[in-house]
């Protein structure tokens, strides 16, 4: 499967603009980061009735900034006893890893920084690397608080990933392709062609439609627990462990464990986008269709995604431990099964 | 408890060292500079061992420098979240002590007061309640309906949070216009916010999970420990000052006392606690209600306070129902207008000293929810 | 496993409920007054920044007598008669304490308001000042004398050459009172 990437079509495969390719998408997200904080700290304002940041810039717009500039100046703190190498590296293996995933995602028609054929595969691969940086962090910080938060951090991780993988491998099944560009070129047209709607194909698979809406749903709590966002940031349940693995970070460390969290939001919106929503693909066939436009409705629609998120946390209180793992081990895992089973059927029958 | 001896049993077979960390007194959900030794065995707590102390500032010992009207400043720093509640004890003492007979609309600008400041009180702790679940938004909510509380307050009395208001015989000050409407939209308001929360919070299903069959508080063990106030109602004890021993003018009143139901799990678990502290609120509404109604318009709130304080040397014992329980103070008199000693019960320490009891077994993130559950405010337990 | 149906229900039925209502508060009015801009209107009795009116202050320190934290700091210098600087009272008597010093410590202070009771002529009284936030807890201490040091130190040098004539005229008697703040304990009682 060849390349579909504008940059190397204009510039053609050369050293600069594999770099361009490279820093793309880190211009995105930090871009996205920046306006995520924002969406945040407005949305859960609103929520609570109040107006949030009104004092950087008009309405509050330059907060995120602001934040960032102050966690930049603050002073460095490793703790005495903390093994150093470890603590330091920590946040940049993290964010490394959530930064990884972006590789796969497809932004366009014509943007997808490296379009490998075992795209979902790669996304889980890379994506667990964050595990490791968590639970290094959380013990070379020498605070029993964040190993504490880093041991379940890790074992939430684990769980989840796997009703999250069977969500997946059912739209694999659908599809019968790993490559996400593959995916969403599949899902082109009218919206009941998206893999939520039970994907392309006739009124038959109407019976299909519930199973695959519980599949993204499936998928949907289990990246809110990847991502360690409420109702299962228990790592960093600040009411019980401060703030769990990272409570001993600061300054700018603590700012890329921050960004990792919020580049880890996207890239489970993305995915979610990708292969339930049609990724770039217009809801209305070929109206605003077309390459730049379908940027446009990627990124609007994982930022529906991430808003959603959003949402749950200023609505939803935290799980405990024992239920958090009960959640997923004895309703999302039996469950997607059945999904998975039934979605199986459905391909053979087709 | 089946849950618990399940956990105990499953945990008791497993070979692990027990890790000891300290929570407090830097720790966000302590609800002050409160310090917990907590032994912990994995996520399941073996051991609580509270240590207190760090907010001691010597009340009692202060008192015995101070006349008797100075005190009343002092008093509002016990329990700083109900401080109305908290004078009140104190200047029905003094005014038993002194034989003094207060004007009846006195008696009603105290009840109604109290009742808003009972709202307040029951109002941060419930929303604290659910801020150690993880909930944020009810928190706001509640915080939001407690400023118009406050509002009132510092209108009467001119402070927000320290009151000073009452005085040994009388009050500060009188009613200003238009506090009845204020206190009837409170009382709508107050209303509106816990049906919204119940939806939100309380029976949310995560809630449920988290707070029902945690912390079981059986009624023995809670009139053991002299618990009281939601903590001991929680359990299913029907026992309130307001009714049990008449104070003031609460006889004229009708209002029931909330107790706990076990209606989602076993009696007396922290969502009882919890849920007490809300129907409280609704009786509060109720009390404050027929209050205003029957609240005469004239009346000089200031007649009955003496020129001078200088009760007779005896001594006194008078309690109240505070928000978190029995308040009670103890004034022996030598006939000066200073007193030989003041003493406070502290309905948050006492009823702090069940957290050992009834949070071992449970897991760690249970423990801040039961030490939530009890309602404690540091000033009080250490004063 | 009738029930491990109902427990999945009621968790997603009870988020959605919550999601709604957190949904309709996305658009109510804000409640937030943004402070330094929109300044919320104090009651009349807000207790705030104490204030003192030293025309009408007597000197009686009973302010300083009611303070529970000892947060005032009053100094009295008899008036002499033969001192060319003399003035009158708000109630048109003639003033008998001049006040050498009438510090006020914020920093101390709880606002308790027992000063204001406390004072027979309503000289001390609450401002509507809320905003006086200093860097340095020195600058939190008031000074309301209205005389200068010059003036102070006279005075007291008058009132201690008075003294140590009273003491050659009446040896035995006790360090004489100051007359005036006598009388107005008196009137208090």
């Amino acid at each position: 499967m060849e390349n579909v990437n504008f940059i190397y079509d204009l510039l053609g495969k050369n050293f600069i603009a594999i770099i361009l390719v490279i820093s793309l998408p880190l211009m995105f997200v930090l871009v996205y980061a920046l306006a995520a904080i924002l969406a945040e700290l407005k949305v859960s304002a609103w929520i609570q009735e109040r107006l949030g940041p009104m004092r950087t810039g008009p309405w509050g717009i330059l907060q995120p900034i602001a934040e960032v500039v102050k966690l930049i100046q603050k002073e460095d703190i490793t703790p005495d006893k903390a093994n150093k190498p470890l603590y330091n590296l920590a946040p940049f293996i993290i964010f490394t890893g959530a930064y990884a995933a972006f590789a796969v995602i497809p932004f366009s028609e014509y943007f997808v920084p490296a379009g490998i054929n075992l795209g979902l595969f790669y996304v889980f691969a890379v994506g667990s690397i964050s595990a490791i940086g968590l639970v290094m962090g959380g013990w070379a910080s020498n605070n029993k608080y964040s190993l504490m938060g880093a041991m379940r951090s890790v074992a939430q991780l684990i769980s989840y990933e796997i009703p999250a993988a069977m969500a997946i491998l059912s739209i694999v099944v659908l599809a019968s392709t790993m490559n996400m560009q593959e995916i969403n070129k599949l899902q082109s047209g009218w919206f009941w062609n998206w893999f939520i709607f039970g994907g392309p194909g006739s009124i038959t698979k109407i019976w299909v439609i519930p199973f695959t809406i519980g599949l993204s749903l499936i998928y949907f709590i289990s990246s809110l627990a990847e991502t360690n966002r409420v109702p299962f940031d228990i790592p960093e349940g600040e009411s019980e462990l401060v703030a769990g693995f990272h409570t001993e970070y600061s300054g700018m460390k603590f700012a890329m464990f921050f960004f990792a969290e919020y580049a880890n939001m996207f890239i489970v919106a993305a995915i979610l986008a990708t292969i339930f929503l049609g990724g770039w693909n217009s809801p209305f066939d070929t109206f605003m269709q077309g390459p730049i436009w379908g940027a446009f409705w990627f990124i609007s629609k994982a930022f529906s995604v991430v808003f959603v998120q959003i949402w749950l946390r200023w609505t939803l209180p935290r799980f405990r431990v024992d239920q958090l793992m009960y959640v997923g081990w004895k309703v999302l895992l039996p469950i997607s099964f059945v999904c998975f089973l039934a979605v199986s059927l459905f391909v053979m029958l087709k | 408890m089946s849950e618990k001896k399940r956990l105990d049993l499953e945990y008791s077979q497993l070979e692990s060292d027990r890790m000891r960390i300290n929570v407090g007194p830097q720790h966000p959900s302590t609800h002050g500079v409160l310090r917990l030794e907590v032994e912990i065995e994995g996520e399941i707590v073996t051991e609580v061992v509270p240590h207190l102390g760090y907010l001691h500032r010597s009340f009692e010992k202060h008192c015995e420098k101070m006349t008797y009207p100075q005190i009343i400043p002092y008093i509002d720093r016990i329990d700083y979240i109900a401080a109305m509640n908290n004078e009140w004890p104190y200047v029905m003492a003094m005014e038993k002590l002194m034989g003094i007979q207060i004007p009846e609309k006195v008696e009603f600008i105290r009840v109604i007061m109290a009742e808003l400041n009972r709202i307040a009180n029951h109002q941060i702790a419930v929303a604290t309640f659910g801020l150690d679940a993880g909930a944020f938004t009810p928190f706001l909510f509640f915080f939001r309906d407690r400023e118009y509380i406050i509002w009132i307050l510092e209108k009467m009395s001119g402070a927000r949070l320290l009151y000073n208001y009452f005085r040994i015989g009388g009050l500060a000050g009188d009613v200003y216009p238009g506090f009845k409407e204020d206190c009837l939209n409170i009382v709508k308001q107050v209303r509106k916010t816990n049906a919204e929360v119940m939806d939100l919070l309380i029976y949310n299903r995560i809630f449920i999970q988290r707070t029902a069959n945690v912390g079981i508080l059986p009624a023995d063990v809670a009139i053991n420990y002299a618990c009281s106030g939601p903590v001991l109602r929680g359990s299913g004890v029907k026992y309130d000052l307001r009714k049990d021993e008449t104070y003031s003018i609460y006889n004229r009143f009708d209002f029931d006392i909330p107790v706990g139901t076990g209606e989602v799990g076993t009696l007396g678990d922290c969502w009882d606690r919890n849920m007490v502290r809300v129907n409280e609120m609704e009786q509060s509404c109720r009390i404050i209600e027929q209050a205003i109604a029957q609240m005469p318009d004239e009346g000089d709130v200031q007649s009955a306070i003496p020129k001078r304080i200088k009760p007779p040397v005896g001594e006194v014992y008078m309690r109240a129902e505070n928000p978190k329980g029995d308040l009670g103070f103890y004034i022996v008199s030598n006939g000066t207008d200073k007193p030989e000693r003041v003493k406070a019960r502290g309905t948050s320490f006492v009823n702090l000293s069940v957290i050992p009891e009834i949070s071992k077994g449970y897991m760690f993130a249970d423990l801040i929810l039961i030490l939530g559950s009890i309602d404690i405010v540091l000033g009080e337990v250490d004063r | 496993m009738v029930q491990y149906f109902k427990n999945i229900w009621s968790g997603l039925s009870s988020t959605a409920i919550g999601m709604n209502i957190t949904a309709k508060h996305l658009f109510v009015k804000k409640v937030t007054i943004q402070y330094p801009d929109q300044k919320f209107t104090m009651p009349p009795k807000a207790r705030n920044r104490l204030a003192l009116d030293m025309v009408k202050c007597t000197g009686c320190t009973a302010c300083a007598k009611a303070c529970p934290v000892n947060c005032i700091d009053i100094e009295t210098i008899r008036v002499m008669a033969d001192d060319p600087h003399q003035e009158l009272l708000h109630t048109g008597k003639e003033r008998k304490l001049w006040l050498g010093r009438f510090d006020i410590d914020f920093a101390k202070c709880c606002y308790c308001s027992l000063c204001v009771v406390a004072c027979p002529s309503d000289a001390i009284n609450h401002s509507a000042e809320y905003e006086y936030s200093v860097y340095k807890r020195e600058d939190l201490l008031y000074k309301f004398q209205t005389l200068t040091d010059e003036q102070v130190k006279d005075k007291q040098a008058r009132l201690a050459e008075f003294m140590a004539i009273e003491k050659v005229c009446h040896p035995d008697d006790a360090p004489a009172k100051p007359v005036a703040k006598k009388n107005i304990d008196e009137k208090t009682e």
